[in-house]
């Protein structure tokens, strides 16, 4: 078969088309949370450091205390196998001036989370109508790859278990599924941290930021738009860079690369593909190898040996 | 006697107090005790303020109550009597109807026996017996003996008729001092040798004397006994963990710790735990419930540590210096940092690990200059064909010099 110059332009043209309309939806196309989103709001500022919200988180989940690091607590050094929830205290650095604040550290349950995202089989996946992101063990095969996706450093891997967990918050979702909300919003004494739907969250988040500006950071709501967005927001005095918040942007989320991922696996084509070039370098090298072997012969009178 | 003739005779609290003479007002003090004592766990306690429990308890009959002393040293007695406000052993005394008790009844020998005796047959299966000590067991009994019976034969006498068995103190409920170590004259608490009647235990070396007066006011007034746990102690004080109401817990969770004796800490009130302090074994009230009615009158108030009394297997067993185990793991005063990651690699390590992989590197490297020149060797000094066998005569002359010949 031949192409004809025609054709050849007429197929250039489609694709390139087609290659910009893509493009163009991928521009726009924005992670959206469920409507029915559930969300924690995080007030840095109003939080006493009590704890109440990591004892109950262990409780609620079933965890044992980490007295790893101090064999008469429970305390976890960091989030980990033992703890899906942690309350950390920033202290300014010598001669810094500025004021002191906890923040509570859990899985963000993203909009559009990475972990999923980084999961071959699906372990990890995001609920339609509440938004919560949990682990199936049935489907994990221990790769890990979600720990290293998640860029709030949230999924844990059990290293001491024979058969390990990925261990993160879950949002509590038996309680949820009860009627009840999560055990940490559930015992905070302050009401540091509150649970309720994204949007009513978000709105009071905004009403708080307004009603005394210059008290939050940025006068900004961490976790609105970074990554994607995230069920879990926050809101603090000091910047969330130094509460060990990454900086990340409104775009940097996965499903921008997923997309293309997907496109370019469709059918498996960009496997067979490869395969079949590498066929054909196989290939070429065979002959030219038979090629050489057939001169050597000629040449020597010797038989070849390989 | 008939029941009616008992009834009439003991009377209830009320009648008693007003002939004793005691003031309503400290009758409603001595209801807000037990209140703070027992604030759960019991149907007499639970009442919106002291008045309630008063008016129910005054028209309670008045217990009747029989002691037995065994091997004890009579503490447990004495902390009955020892309250700091004169009033309240008066107070204790009159609620109760104490109808034998060998430290403090005057009457002795025959009369004593006969009181015991007569006691026993007028409220059969209606008194609260309280055994103080350990029954000894060893030798049939010889190392105790009253009114020529041994205690096992007075305990199974006085146990047949009565309605419930309180066992005072550590000794009587689960051997306690005496039971200590070899254990000589195999003491043994009330409920190893008795079955089949209610027995509650209360230990502690001593216990609380509200224990006692809440588990005996809760019988006569509901018929029934509190609430107990696996060690037949009253759950309405004894379910909890000293260390979990502790005055000084605050100490422990910031890491402030008597090391020894006298030391600046241990003079400072700090935590006891290091000196073997044994509150985070041992279920007791005495960090809410102080004796004496005086604040801070207990073993940890005084900075003393506590060396579990009131649980079986630890005091007594476990020598006093060893430190306990935490049972109910709890956060610290202290904070993690923000950033507890990885970190950043040592520089010597980085070093390290860059020798290794360039002295790996360079041995590739050597070696693949190595297999190369000697590649190029083999290619430009070929080894001898091998010779193919051929007949003798024409081996000399080789090929090529046949086609040069031919050639020329």
């Amino acid at each position: 078969m031949s192409l004809s110059r025609r054709q050849l332009l007429k197929m250039g043209v489609v694709g390139g088309a087609s290659a910009a309309l893509t493009g163009a939806a991928m521009a726009e196309e924005k992670p959206v949370a469920p409507r029915d989103a559930v969300a924690m709001l995080y007030d840095a500022t109003l939080c006493v450091g009590c704890k109440s919200c990591v004892v109950a988180c262990a409780n609620a989940n079933g965890l044992s205390p980490d007295t790893r690091l101090d064999p008469l607590h429970q305390a976890p050094a960091d989030l980990n196998s033992f703890t899906k929830n942690i309350i950390k205290l920033y202290t300014p650095a010598p001669g810094e001036s500025g004021p002191y604040s906890f923040v509570k550290r859990q899985c963000m349950h993203c909009v559009d989370p990475f972990c999923a995202a980084a999961c071959p089989f699906h372990a990890l996946s995001k609920d339609k109508v509440t938004g919560v992101v949990s682990w199936d063990s049935d489907k994990c095969i221990g790769c890990r790859y979600c720990q290293l996706a998640c860029p709030f450093e949230t999924p844990k891997f059990d290293w001491d278990a024979f058969n390990a967990k990925i261990i993160k918050c879950e949002f509590c979702k038996e309680r949820l599924a009860r009627g009840q909300e999560p055990a940490c919003t559930y015992v905070c004494p302050k009401k540091a941290v509150i649970y309720g739907r994204r949007d009513l969250l978000l709105r009071e988040a905004h009403h708080r930021v307004e009603k005394s500006p210059g008290k939050y950071f940025d006068n900004r709501v961490y976790g609105e738009v970074e990554g994607g967005g995230t069920q879990v927001l926050y809101l603090s005095a000091v910047s969330f860079d130094k509460l060990g918040l990454p900086n990340l942007s409104a775009d940097e989320h996965p499903s921008r690369w997923l997309r293309w991922q997907e496109r370019v696996m469709k059918g498996f084509i960009l496997p067979i593909g490869i395969y079949g070039v590498i066929v054909g370098f196989l290939k070429q090298n065979f002959r030219e190898h038979d090629d050489e072997m057939n001169d050597e012969h000629k040449k020597t009178g010797l038989l070849p040996q390989i | 006697m008939g029941n009616h003739d008992e009834h009439q005779k003991l009377g209830t609290i009320g009648e008693q107090l007003r002939r004793a003479g005691i003031p309503r007002r400290d009758f409603l003090k001595f209801c807000g005790e037990l209140m703070i004592a027992a604030p759960v766990g019991l149907a007499i306690t639970r009442k919106a303020w002291a008045g309630e429990v008063a008016a129910d308890l005054l028209k309670t009959t008045r217990p009747a109550v029989i002691w037995l002393h065994f091997q004890d040293c009579t503490g447990c007695t004495e902390t009955l009597l020892r309250t700091s406000k004169p009033g309240v052993a008066d107070l204790i005394l009159n609620i109760i109807s104490l109808e034998y008790h060998e430290t403090l009844m005057p009457g002795s020998g025959k009369q004593a026996e006969e009181q015991l005796h007569s006691a026993m047959r007028n409220y059969a299966g209606k008194y609260v017996l309280v055994c103080e000590g350990s029954i000894p067991t060893k030798g049939d009994g010889i190392y105790f003996k009253m009114g020529g019976k041994p205690g096992t034969q007075l305990l199974e006498e006085a146990a047949a008729k009565a309605g419930a068995i309180i066992a005072m103190g550590s000794c009587a409920s689960w051997g306690g001092v005496p039971s200590a170590g070899d254990n000589p004259t195999g003491a043994n608490g009330v409920s190893d040798l008795i079955k089949g009647v209610p027995i509650v235990n209360l230990p502690g070396c001593p216990p609380n004397p509200y224990n006692l007066l809440g588990t005996v006011l809760e019988f006569v007034r509901t018929g029934t006994l509190p609430e107990l746990d696996n060690n037949l102690r009253p759950k309405f004080a004894y379910d909890r963990v000293i260390h979990e109401h502790c005055p000084r817990r605050p100490h422990f969770d910031s890491g402030r710790f008597a090391q020894q004796f006298g030391d600046d800490g241990h003079r400072h009130g700090w935590c006891l735990y290091k000196l073997g302090c044994k509150g985070p074994d041992t279920h007791a009230g005495c960090s809410v419930r102080h004796f004496n009615e005086m604040p801070d009158v207990w073993p940890i108030g005084i900075g003393a540590p506590c060396v579990g009394c009131t649980e079986k297997g630890i005091a007594f067993n476990v020598p006093i210096f060893e430190r306990a185990s935490v049972h109910n793991f709890t956060p610290p005063a202290t904070y993690p940092p923000i950033a507890t990651g990885a970190g950043h690699p040592a520089h010597i390590a980085t070093g390290l690990a860059g020798l290794i992989v360039g002295s790996a590197v360079g041995a590739a490297w050597t070696a693949a200059q190595r297999f190369q020149s000697s590649q190029e060797g083999a290619a430009a000094h070929p080894p001898d064909p091998p010779k193919e066998p051929v007949p003798a005569g024409t081996a000399e002359s080789g090929d090529a010099p046949k086609q040069n010949g031919e050639g020329a």
